[in-house]
């Protein structure tokens, strides 16, 4: 635990330590401002309602893209676990579909994005799509491999119960994959802000991605900072919470560890 | 309580023959050991009498007709691994079987039905002996624990033919011969038709009532994987005289089994019941 915390330690008083360097040779430097400058920054942008808007931006930005990128990482998970069941479980699916979807894993997903801001606008739906198409290649490709590796003989031992092709799904595969399904999505999530980011700072009217990108004009340190800190805090808490979800689904793929 | 009638059975995986010619009648209530060198397609035969694999030719009769090219409830199975599902606990396990049999579209039955599976299968674990472990994982059940709930299992779903696969190879001796005991009560209880396979001459005369022995007859030093291998030797055993010391040797020579010793012991031990 205490191990663990050294290295933030350690940032954190290398940065306040150059930080107090360069404020004392120039009160004005933007670069690396000061703790309680950035706090209050921070602050106002959570408390204090925007002058032109009356909205509370940080509140806005923070809604806007939760939203964009839950939408985006709950359709790829959707996809992931239809397309890749159905191609990791039925032969004849994946006869079809694998070589498709490890052609499609490989194309950059950025590269896509002016085509879909082309076909799609600059609307919502071009980021979420471009979220949703950034990350669900990889996870379709990654479940279908966890169903192909399923053992053969509890297959075998299903039919012999008396399982059909759907209840097996419903009661082996499905809850077999749980936990790869949930690890995906934690893997996911960090192309999944890339992406969002990246749409955000080229068309949109508010959300976090936007913002930094907004404010760097200014050189505006005091606020980039911050909303960096405030993304990793909320893609912790997603993390920390996906692995909560794990454990309550699956407990077997969680065995308590002996003391 | 089914008979299986195996004639003229070839296998091949591309050019590589491995089973020819496999020939066997094994009437109802049978308990058939086989044995044999390792990889000469032991596992690959039971898996055709599964229905997991199809044969490349010849014929398979269990009960009245051709077998159906996919498992079905009237064949159980256990492996020497895999045999359980690891997300469930040892009493949904079991619960399983009523759940896939009469579950339809959600494979679970719910209400009083759920209520007499449930009872139907803490019945089963506590004749198996794993009432205290019902709601653990099979993960954290010892080998021997998860070959009896695989056990318990599969019988719940009343097979007519019971398949298995080295059930007990990964197990102690000493829970081996508990498990022997309970399959033996089992079998006599049930009279299903029993195929197993098992590296232990000593397990095959002792439980079964005929061994048969899987080998090649015919070799191409050229081209190992030129012929397959076929039913070489074939004794049914009395129960109650039970075999000889010099059978066991003969087929633990024929098998080249390292462990003769051991297998003469563990028949000659047992001795007349
Ligand atoms: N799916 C497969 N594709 C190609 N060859 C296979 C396949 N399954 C089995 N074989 C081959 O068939 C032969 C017999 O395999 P099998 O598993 O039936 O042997 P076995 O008698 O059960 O061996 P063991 O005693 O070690 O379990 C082996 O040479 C194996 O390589
Ligand atoms: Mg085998």
């Amino acid at each position: 635990m205490f191990l663990g915390a050294l290295p933030f330690l350690v940032v954190a008083v290398a940065y306040l330590v150059t930080s107090g360097e360069r404020l004392a040779a120039n009160p004005n430097d933007k670069l690396l401002p000061s703790a309680v400058h950035m706090w209050s920054a921070f602050l106002d942008l959570a408390t204090v309602p925007d002058r032109r808007s009356g909205d509370l931006i940080l509140w806005v930005d923070t809604y806007a893209s939760l939203i964009r990128l839950f939408i985006g990482v709950g359709a790829a998970t959707f996809i992931a676990l239809t397309l890749g069941i159905a191609i990791g479980f039925i032969p004849r699916v994946r006869a079809l579909l694998l070589p498709f979807v490890t052609v499609v894993c490989v194309i950059p997903p950025l590269a896509l994005l002016p085509i879909l801001f082309i076909a799609l606008g600059l609307g919502e739906t071009a980021k979420i799509t471009l979220i949703a198409t950034g990350v669900a290649p990889v996870m379709v490709r990654d479940i279908a491999n966890r169903v192909i590796d399923l053992p053969p003989e509890l297959v075998a031992k299903a039919q012999t119960l008396g399982g059909n092709s759907w209840t097996m799904v419903l009661r082996f595969v499905l809850p077999q994959v749980m936990p790869r399904l949930l690890t995906c999505v934690r893997l996911a999530l960090g192309p999944a802000w890339l992406f969002l980011i990246a749409a955000e700072a080229i068309a949109s009217t508010e959300g976090l991605g936007y913002r930094i990108f907004l404010v760097r004009r200014y050189l505006s340190m005091d606020v980039i900072l911050p909303y960096v800190a405030w993304i990793t805090l909320l893609a912790v808490m997603t993390d920390w919470l996906l692995v909560r979800l794990s454990h309550a689904v699956s407990p077997w793929a969680h065995p308590v560890e002996g003391k | 309580m089914s008979r299986i009638v195996v004639h003229g059975l070839e296998k091949s995986y591309g050019d590589a023959r491995v089973l020819e010619r496999v020939n066997v009648v094994a009437e109802a209530g049978e308990f058939l050991s086989l044995v044999g060198a390792s990889g000469c397609g032991k596992s690959t035969f039971l898996r055709i009498l599964l229905g997991q694999e199809q044969a490349s030719g010849g014929v398979v009769v269990v009960g009245d007709s051709p077998i159906v090219p996919q498992p079905t409830p009237e064949r159980g199975i256990v492996f020497q691994r895999y045999s359980v599902f690891p997300h469930l606990t040892a009493l949904q396990n079991v619960i399983l079987v009523e759940d896939f049999r009469s579950g339809g579209p959600f494979g679970r039955v719910f209400g009083v039905k759920r209520k007499r599976a449930r009872e139907e299968a803490e019945a089963m674990l506590e004749r198996v002996g794993l009432s205290h472990a019902r709601d653990l994982y099979p993960a954290s059940l010892s080998g021997g624990m998860q070959q009896r709930l695989a056990i318990a299992q599969t019988l719940l779903g009343r097979p007519r033919v019971l398949l298995l696969d080295e059930p007990f190879g990964a197990l102690d001796p000493g829970i081996r011969v508990e498990m022997h005991e309970l399959l033996t009560e089992i079998w006599t209880e049930h009279g299903m038709t029993v195929v197993m396979v098992t590296h232990d001459i000593g397990e095959a005369f002792k439980l079964g009532t005929r061994v048969l022995v899987f080998d090649k007859v015919r070799h191409d030093p050229q081209f190992p994987s030129a012929y397959g291998a076929t039913i070489t030797y074939d004794l049914k055993l009395d129960r109650k005289t039970r075999a000889s010391s010099q059978d066991v040797a003969k087929v633990a020579s024929m098998v080249g089994t390292a462990r003769l010793d051991t297998a003469v012991a563990t028949t000659a031990s047992q001795g007349r019941p």
